[in-house]
């Protein structure tokens, strides 16, 4: 079982007595306990099971203006006094910087909210290996599928923060994952694709068989996938391509690429930068979400920001350090967003669809072609030529390119938004970038 | 070498017999236990930002019947937690009925020396170096808005229990020296980076001033940038230089020809094993034998010694890159290339250093022979679909080619290709062949592990740029 309250905070109270006893001004420390085990199936066997049980914590001290930090997997008394002398020494011998400190007391969250994120079931693995069964034999109906790997995991952790301010507090949280990889095969060709669902509480995960069917289906349509010509043609990314975007804009206006300098979104606050109808929500407190959290990893409370209103930038992600380099007040956004969304568009699925006569529909992009500096953007990609509103045929081999600056103000959304990760986008349409092909 | 039993209530005669007896009727297994140090030194915005050290101490216990793996791991070396594991794969293999196989090939060659790079160097000494690189930097061009520079360090200890008590070890250096450095010029940003590494000291990679070289190279691709272009899009000729650009052998094939997915026949070569998969001339060999590499081992995580493995010979398939596991379902031998980021991972079969050997073209020759296409010289990641065989890579700087001429630098484009065709496509292989600087750390399955590539220059009849210019 995970960890308790009790056998977290202990520990904690041991690493900032020690720290303060052995010349730190002031201190910081994590300690979390993660419990995970997973069932993997393929073909309908059981291929794998994976139990983890990980202890961590991770210790900073400061001496006036100087820091360092330490990690262990080792939560022995022992090693703890030993990594805490080298954390001290190492901390006296680093040069000051002016900007380091522990979080301002007042931004410090005064309670712990209830956010429904722990659900106390476990579910034994006879039980992950019934959910894997129904799920391969409802993805193995048609000839083509040639392979499934699926799994279940369960997660429970803890974590208490702490820090010699007089910060403690922590929580529990759960999560119950499925997945599935589905390889689909015909005369011309071989394809992968995939569905997925993750939740706080066993009870609202996907049916398994649902989940099966849907992971065959999307593999299945990818077949006999062609190569088109190089052209300039609207894209409309699937939802769980469009969220990628949406993180490549919480990288941009992250305080710590704005005080390097090295964001396109340097200096754009209060600035139009997506087009009038676009609004974009981080939202720490709902209920059972992925990404909900009370506070952020310094302990500094986290309230909803509305980051974009009517296209304009409002707030960049702001963290203790990074704040006060830029003489602003630190947001909660230390480790990045929370439940982080764009919200929903006027138009169905449907007329996003049909809004154009010829359009690609991006399923997949690979590689890692966001580059937060200049805002270029050039990636792999798989998907469908969409013809007045119907899938035509499936297309690889293909890149599509642009830059943030241009693509971010010819965004369009659909009224499809659903809360699947922590990072969610309404099905989305930008015109004027360009596919290289044939 | 740790002394993992030292500080545990647990014996090394208790784990041993604890392994025996839930291995007995397994097919294979293992207690990997494991210690790392390691630490990072970052300078960035002209202040040293983060001086940080991890210790991270823990095993994992795999048991394997016929195809099914079963693994856990914990931080806690006691006797409750393996106890605990034991049982929790126990009643995973229900009813196992095989024979363990106690056969693990042995050598006593080492690649690289048992040393701890973290305490060879003071803190004071790196920090030094750290401020002389933004010092030095930042007074060579007026133009840098940013530099960024660091040092990763590590010691990792194995150690690999099978059953019976067969205990096999390793002690691993690794280290990391990386130089960023982002130039503004009337209003454009652009960056540049370049590293250095491998299996040995700090100062192997330094003395002399050496720093100073991955300063310039770093400094020189962002200038290079500052003055690019939009890229073409479409299919074109396409020029590699020798060295880092080998991530293309690495993503368009080195992937599709490991193990796993061949036996599950998901991989786009599974069924192309002894044909032509490449032009004449070319030939591919995954290697773990190369003193001080980043992608070199000793031994690998299962305990069987590296070798130099032949995968492509004169453009036919040879062979697949194996784990044991893998290899016993395949009915054919290991060949060291059983690999796991750490003890909270299953044994996965993973490239080394994976190397295109040289032919007899100069890379002049190959310049001349096109018209219209580009060169590129160094690359960020890549990416591949296994299954469909289509990979990319981020060129991080590349020029144009017009009339058999090197022309203006590009913006940094992606390429795709077709992994089981792209190399009937190479037409010209250099005499050239380059190690890159000791930077590549290949992901799959959410495990990263250091590796390494080299290549020579090559010509590529067709791939697609990204570009944005039609």
């Amino acid at each position: 079982m995970v960890k308790d309250q009790e056998f977290l905070e202990k520990k904690a109270a041991y690493c900032l007595g020690l720290a303060k006893k052995l010349g730190a001004s002031e201190s910081s420390v994590i300690v979390n306990n993660s419990v995970s085990e997973t069932v993997n199936f393929r073909n309908k066997k059981l291929d794998e099971s994976n139990r983890s049980d990980d202890l961590g914590i991770s210790i900073t001290t400061y001496i006036g203006k100087k820091k360092s930090s330490i990690s262990s997997s080792n939560l022995l008394d022992d090693n703890l006094n030993i990594l805490i002398e080298k954390c001290v020494e190492t901390t006296k011998n680093t040069p000051e910087d002016e900007f380091n400190s522990l979080p301002d007391k007042d931004l410090l969250a005064k309670e712990v909210k209830d956010l429904n994120l722990y659900d106390d079931t476990h579910i034994e693995n006879d039980q992950k290996i019934d959910y894997l069964k129904k799920l391969e034999s409802a993805a193995s109906n048609d000839k083509k599928i040639v392979n499934t790997e699926s799994s279940f995991t369960q997660n429970k952790s803890n974590f208490i923060l702490a820090n010699s301010g007089g910060f403690c507090a922590g929580y529990k949280r759960s999560s119950f994952t499925a997945s599935s990889v589905i390889v689909a095969k015909d005369e011309k060709s071989m394809e992968r694709d995939y569905e997925y669902s993750s939740k706080c509480f066993l009870k609202d995960l996907d049916d398994a068989e649902e989940l099966g069917k849907q992971a065959a289906d999307q593999t299945i349509r990818k077949l006999s996938p062609r190569k088109i010509g190089s052209e300039k043609i609207a894209i409309i990314f699937d939802k769980r391509i469009a969220k990628g975007i949406l993180s490549t804009f919480a990288s941009a206006v992250s305080s710590s690429a704005i005080s390097r300098g090295t964001s396109f979104l340097k200096d754009k606050v209060n600035q139009k930068i997506f087009s009038d109808r676009i609004n974009v929500l981080d939202k720490p407190d709902m209920l059972k979400g992925l990404g909900s959290r009370n506070f952020d990893s310094e302990g500094v409370k986290t309230n909803t920001l509305k980051l974009v209103d009517q296209g304009i930038l409002k707030h960049y992600l702001i963290d203790t350090y990074n704040g006060k380099k830029l003489n602003l007040k630190s947001n909660g956004r230390c480790g990045g967003t929370s439940n982080l969304y764009f919200e929903n568009g006027n138009i169905s699925f449907k007329d996003l669809l049909n809004s154009k006569s010829k359009s690609l529909y991006i399923t997949e992009t690979i590689g890692h072609g966001s580059n937060i500096v200049t805002g270029d953007y050039s990636v792999g990609a798989t998907g469908f030529l969409v013809e007045n509103g119907e899938f035509k045929y499936p297309i690889n081999e293909i890149t599509i390119a642009g830059n943030f600056k241009e693509m971010f103000k010819n965004i369009s959304l659909a009224n499809d938004l659903e809360f699947k990760y922590a990072t969610n986008s309404p099905t989305m349409m930008i015109e004027g970038m360009v596919v290289a092909g044939k | 070498m740790s002394n993992f039993f030292k500080k545990s209530d647990l014996s090394r005669s208790e784990a041993e017999n604890i392994i025996s007896d839930t291995l007995q009727k397994c097919d294979d297994g293992e207690l990997y236990l494991e210690n790392s140090k390691s630490e990072s030194i970052l300078l960035d915005d002209n202040k040293i930002k983060n001086s940080s050290y991890n210790s991270d101490l823990g095993f994992g216990f795999r048991a394997i019947s016929d195809e099914v793996v079963a693994y856990s791991h914990s931080n806690e070396i006691s006797k409750n937690s393996l106890k605990q594991s034991s049982e929790n794969l126990k009643s995973t293999l229900k009813s196992v009925k095989g024979t363990y196989n106690h056969e693990i090939p042995k050598s006593n060659k080492k690649y690289y020396e048992n040393i701890n790079p973290i305490e060879q160097k003071s803190l004071n000494e790196k920090i030094k170096i750290l401020n002389e690189v933004n010092n030095y930097l930042r007074s060579k061009d007026e133009n840098i808005k940013q530099v960024t520079a660091n040092f990763l360090g590590e010691q990792k200890s194995v150690e690999i229990i099978r059953s019976g008590g067969e205990t096999l070890t390793d002690v691993r250096p690794l280290i990391r020296f990386n130089v960023s450095v982002m130039l503004e010029k009337k209003g454009r940003k652009e960056t540049g980076v370049y590293g250095v590494g491998g299996r040995q000291s700090y100062d192997s990679y330094l003395k002399d001033d050496n720093w100073k070289s991955v300063c310039d190279e770093a400094l020189r691709i962002a200038s290079v940038n500052l003055e690019s272009k939009p890229a073409p899009a479409g299919e074109m000729k396409v020029v590699l230089g020798p060295g880092w650009p080998a991530i293309l052998i690495h993503e368009a094939v080195g992937h599709g020809l490991e193990g796993d997915f061949n036996r599950k026949k998901t991989s786009a070569f599974h069924n192309l094993m002894g044909q032509k998969v490449a032009s004449e001339g070319v030939t591919i060999v995954d290697d773990g034998t190369i003193d001080n590499r980043r992608g070199s081992l000793t031994i690998d995580d299962e305990g069987t010694p590296t070798e130099k493995t032949v995968l492509i010979e004169n453009g036919i398939l040879k062979n697949f890159m194996q784990d044991r596991l893998n290899a016993r379902l395949m009915k054919t031998k290991s060949t060291g290339s059983g690999r796991r980021e750490n003890y909270r991972h299953i044994v996965l079969p993973r490239m080394r250093n994976t190397m295109m050997l040289s032919g007899n073209q100069t890379q002049d020759e190959m310049i001349k022979a096109v018209d219209k296409g580009i060169f590129a010289v160094s690359f960020g990641g890549g990416q591949v679909d296994i299954t469909s065989g289509k990979f990319v890579f981020n060129c991080t700087e590349a020029y144009e080619i017009v009339d058999g001429k090197i022309g203006s630098p590009i913006k940094g484009a992606t390429l795709i290709g077709d992994g089981p065709s792209i190399l009937k496509e190479v037409s010209m292989v250099g005499n050239d062949m380059m190690m890159d600087p000791g930077i590549g750390t290949c992901g799959k399955a959410g495990q990263g592990v250091p590796v390494g590539v080299a290549q020579p220059s090559i010509l590529i009849n067709k791939m697609t740029v990204g570009g944005t210019k039609l």
